[in-house]
């Protein structure tokens, strides 16, 4: 049964209207060798069955209504206003498509225009588009966009405390073409990283606050990189953007990362949204799809999906990516979140982060044998090194109803024994003293 | 605007969120800072954040009210070809926010995902076993990353054997854009070719492209059924050419809604394939995603399956118990598509769509798709010239253009269906066929509404003949009328003034 609801009197009218006897007379092209192969499946089952059993398995996993949390590293514990929610599950956003016939697509037309306005306000920046996969693939389409701006050039430099895993899907992306991916084989400073720029690199890439939450200086990168002709593409948590002054600001030419800080359930790695801001000048070279605003027949304000030329459907091997569904419902999400939130409720929010995050880590740092790492300004992330194995550590706290920090160290061997802690506004000060209790005797 | 009155055509259908509100207004109860306070940053705070100042009610009513600007399958007949645009299941919304799944964090050490871990294993069994797959890899967040996914491996799988030579893909003239696009990324050339008069790949070009240049072929990635809707009569000969040169064999899973149950790719002799969970197995369409787009490969591309994927770490130790379950990087992967592991919460929403249908329904929902099609195919045969003269799949194709109603054209017929509350078909593709119109009505409408669309579209093409204007001003009855694209693209507003970092009124 399922959701087909034919009844078998109208099969039969239907077949008759074909001018066949039966459903299976349609195939008659399918190789007869191969043709209706068994199916090794479970049996069917009513709805309230899969639902048992569904609850039954998501409930052996230790989330984050059962537990606190204090990890991060790229995927992050926020609260979700309730409205979110309500108007995601409205039937006309969620179960239309891609707003290929503008006239009956209004709604999400202008959702998005919304969104990339108000990533532009985030990022600083003047144009973005309808979102990516997630953040590591909006820099790997970042480094696509460097290429073809800088012509010729082939180097790319990845700052090592770019997210691990946002590196490897740019080399997974680009190991079709000739380009080099230096900076990060080994841990070096910013100041070592900076002097890998040369005529031939057309980016740098850094992630603001980095893989470790620390704030690095901008502005000073930005420099160096336009002196030699080359882009400065930031990679930014867009919570800490409703504090720290815009990567635009401070010299940015693209600005990508995840929206799932913004109204997106941490849902065991996605769906997220990736974000992609850039210069004017730079918007028709960027991948995915762009909304913009126009007039109708009438005259009348309307939105439309823009510079489609640039798209596989039309361009096919030419186009400079084959992305087409990207990540709209979450796009839409991020935009009802930053509504609902404003520019007074993120920036409450990100201070909510930033205060909690210091209190765990002054707290943590008063605990003999185990240190963190002060070097720089930190948003809602910090290192601490411990006096023990990141693992045992976090299967003691796992007992008492706490999910630690990340291990650092199987990023980064250099790192064993240091923990990349996360708290956030969810985090209330009963569960940071915990925490920092249960650390205590773990020394 | 004279005397305050202003034009009424110039009004918006609904302001911006941005217009909508009051310097100081928030729209969220947010609690208050419950730990001493630290000093601030100030020298890296920002001044100022151009985001909207609005009250829950006011976003509540704003986003409501651009809902119902959309045409959506809740509301009625979604016909899009090539997009299978059938029923989202409201259990599986409800199963993607259990908070086991929704709020459970992706670097969750592995004793606390098994859950979510044991559901990505069955599905990606699961899946393996509908295409008749080894094994299969749920990382690829949409289908045209699953297609560079599989394209990749293709590449890696020739490099691995040392043959450096293989440069180029076949790709059908009539395929996907993605597919040229995809080639591309992954470092290749398209070399295309046509299709016969019967709507198939011609066989003799294909034979002549193999024989040429066979040293220089990695592989051919064709549709299945096509994107003519139209099962390949020749796919056997097909794979067996392009194999026998070396090359493998790439399936756009896009149509697999046409397939399950009736044939298994893998078992045809494909080598890889990509899966549209929010095409085949239910999940919405989202206005524009998220997708999910799982790849299935056999045994010879197994190594390079894109990371990570799901294995048994540890078997079960007695009959009752269940084994230990691992995030796994394959020994050649062609590495990592997106961060974590693929769109998850796409795979719960698949997960509970297949554990309903189970082995016998699974069949059923290719039967009927194929079975809606065919019917709207044979009641519209003798209104629209319907180009291949043969039993279609799950969707096919008719070409909008009448020899009487010269001025006529594929889009006036979609726009016109807007008005008998219809969502058009997908216009202008396949690229092969003239005023192409692609229609993919899925299992899950009923033979009333199917009727109803036929209906329609007879009554549109007497329209065309008798009232043309009727389709040319069409459509008549939605929110806007056509819009000015050219002057989309050359004024180029894409994001509101406010919202600009040196907007006016700073």
């Amino acid at each position: 049964m399922g959701y087909i609801p034919h009844t078998e009197v109208e099969r039969q009218q239907m077949l008759a209207a074909i001018g066949v006897t039966t459903i299976e007379d349609l195939f008659e092209a399918v190789p007869a060798s191969h043709r209706f192969p068994r199916l090794k499946l479970p049996k069917p089952m009513s709805e309230m069955e899969v639902a048992a059993e569904m609850l039954a398995l998501s409930e052996s996993n230790e989330h984050g209504q059962d537990f606190a949390i204090f990890r991060g590293a790229g995927a992050y514990h926020h609260f979700i206003p309730s409205a979110v929610n309500h108007l995601l599950l409205r039937g006309e956003f969620y179960t239309a498509y891609t707003p290929y016939q503008p006239e009956i697509s209004q709604g999400t037309l202008q959702a998005v225009f919304e969104y990339q306005s108000m990533m532009c306000a985030l990022t600083g920046m003047d144009a973005a588009n309808a979102s990516h996969y997630d953040g590591a693939t909006s820099l790997a389409e970042a480094v696509t966009v460097a290429l073809q701006v800088t012509r010729k050039r082939s180097k790319i430099i990845l700052s090592p405390t770019v997210h691990p895993q946002y590196r490897e899907v740019v080399r997974t992306y680009h190991q079709g073409r000739n380009i080099e991916i230096v900076g990060d084989e080994k841990p070096q400073e910013l100041a070592a990283l900076l002097n890998l720029i040369d005529d031939k690199t057309a980016m740098i890439a850094v992630q603001y606050p980095n893989f470790f939450g620390q704030i690095e200086d901008l502005r000073t990168i930005a420099e160096k990189a336009h002196a030699a002709g080359a882009l400065l593409v930031v990679v930014a948590n867009p919570l800490a953007l409703g504090m720290l002054k815009s990567p635009g600001e401070l010299g940015a030419d693209i600005v990508v990362g995840d929206g799932q800080p913004l109204g997106v359930p941490m849902g065991f790695g996605g769906p997220y949204v990736g974000f992609f801001a850039t210069k004017q000048e730079f918007v028709r070279r960027i991948a995915g799809r762009i909304v913009g605003e126009t007039v109708d027949k009438d005259g009348r304000r309307a939105y439309v999906m823009t510079l489609r030329p640039r798209e596989q459907d039309i361009k096919r091997e030419k186009a400079s990516s084959n992305i087409c569904t990207n990540q709209g419902l979450m796009a839409l999400a991020v935009c009802i979140y930053l509504s609902l939130m404003g520019k007074n409720g993120l920036r409450k929010v990100a201070e909510l982060n930033y205060h909690k995050a210091h209190y765990a880590a002054n707290s943590i740092d008063k605990i003999s044998g185990y240190q963190v790492n002060r070097d720089k300004p930190f948003f809602n992330e910090f290192v601490v090194k411990c006096p023990r194995p990141i693992a045992e550590i976090n299967e003691a706290l796992i007992e008492d109803g706490i999910v630690g920090g990340y291990d650092l160290g199987k990023d980064y061997p250099h790192l064993a024994n240091h923990m990349l802690l996360c708290v956030t506004e969810m985090n209330g000060k009963d569960e940071i003293d915990a925490l920092v209790k249960m650390l205590e005797g773990l020394k | 605007m004279l005397n305050g009155i202003e034009k009424t055509e110039t009004k918006a259908l609904e302001p911006l969120i941005y217009d909508l509100g009051s310097p100081g207004r928030i729209g969220v109860n947010l609690p208050d800072c419950d730990v001493p306070e630290s000093d601030l940053p100030r020298d890296l705070m920002r001044d100022d954040l151009k985001l909207p100042e609005v009250g829950e009610l006011q976003v509540v009513r704003h986003f409501l009210k651009l809902s119902q600007l959309n045409y959506a399958i809740d509301k009625g007949f979604y016909p899009l070809g090539s997009c299978t645009m059938k029923y989202n299941p409201k259990l599986n919304e409800d199963m993607a926010r259990l908070p086991g799944f929704a709020a459970l964090h992706p670097l969750t050490d592995g004793e606390g995902t098994q859950g979510a871990l044991a559901l990505m294993h069955e599905l990606q069994r699961w899946l393996g076993e509908i295409s008749g797959f080894e094994a299969v890899s749920l990382a690829p967040a949409a289908g045209a990353q699953g297609e560079f996914a599989g394209i990749l491996m293709i590449r890696n799988y020739h490099l691995d054997r040392g043959d450096t030579q293989r440069t180029k893909i076949i790709v059908p003239n009539s395929a996907h854009g993605t597919n040229p696009a995809t080639v591309t990324m992954a470092g290749f050339e398209v070399i295309e070719v046509p299709s016969d008069n019967r709507g198939d790949v011609d066989l003799e070009a294909l034979r002549k492209v193999c024989n040429d240049r066979g040293s220089e072929i990695a592989g051919m990635m064709i549709t299945v059924p096509s994107t003519l809707g139209l099962f390949e009569e020749h796919i056997l000969d097909v794979i067996e050419m392009v194999h026998r040169v070396g090359g493998l064999m790439y399936m756009d899973g896009a149509n697999m809604n046409a397939l399950m149950g009736i044939v298994k790719p893998g078992e045809l002799g494909f080598d890889v394939m990509h899966y549209n969970l929010h095409k085949t197995f239910s999940t919405p369409h989202g206005g524009g995603g998220p997708g999910s787009g799982p790849v299935g490969v056999n045994a010879k591309l197994k190594p390079f399956l894109p990371g990570p994927i799901v294995e048994i770490i540890e078997p079960a130790q007695a009959e009752d118990e269940t084994p230990l379950y691992g995030l796994v990087m394959p020994e050649k992967t062609i590495g990592r598509l997106k961060a974590f592991h693929g769109n998850f919460g796409m795979h719960v929403r698949a997960y509970a769509y297949i554990r309903i249908y189970g082995d016998t329904g699974i069949r059923d929902v290719s039967r009927h798709a194929v079975l809606n099609a065919n019917y709207i195919r044979a009641r519209l045969v003798d209104t629209y010239t319907i180009p291949y003269p043969r039993y279609c799949g799950h969707e096919f194709v008719l070409e909008g253009r009448f020899a009487d109603a010269p001025d006529v054209h594929a889009l006036d017929i979609s726009k016109r269906l807007m008005d008998y509350g219809i969502h058009p078909p997908t216009n202008y593709f396949p690229l092969i066929v003239p005023e192409a119109l692609l229609i993919e009505p899925t299992e899950t409408e009923t033979k009333e509404t199917l009727d109803e669309f036929i209906e329609a579209m007879k009554r549109i093409a007497h329209e065309a003949k008798t009232q043309p204007e009727l389709l040319h001003d069409a459509p008549h009855s939605a929110p806007v009328k056509r819009l000015d694209e050219v002057k989309a693209a050359r004024d180029l507003v894409l994001c509101c003034a406010p919202a600009l970092p040196n907007a006016a009124g700073d």
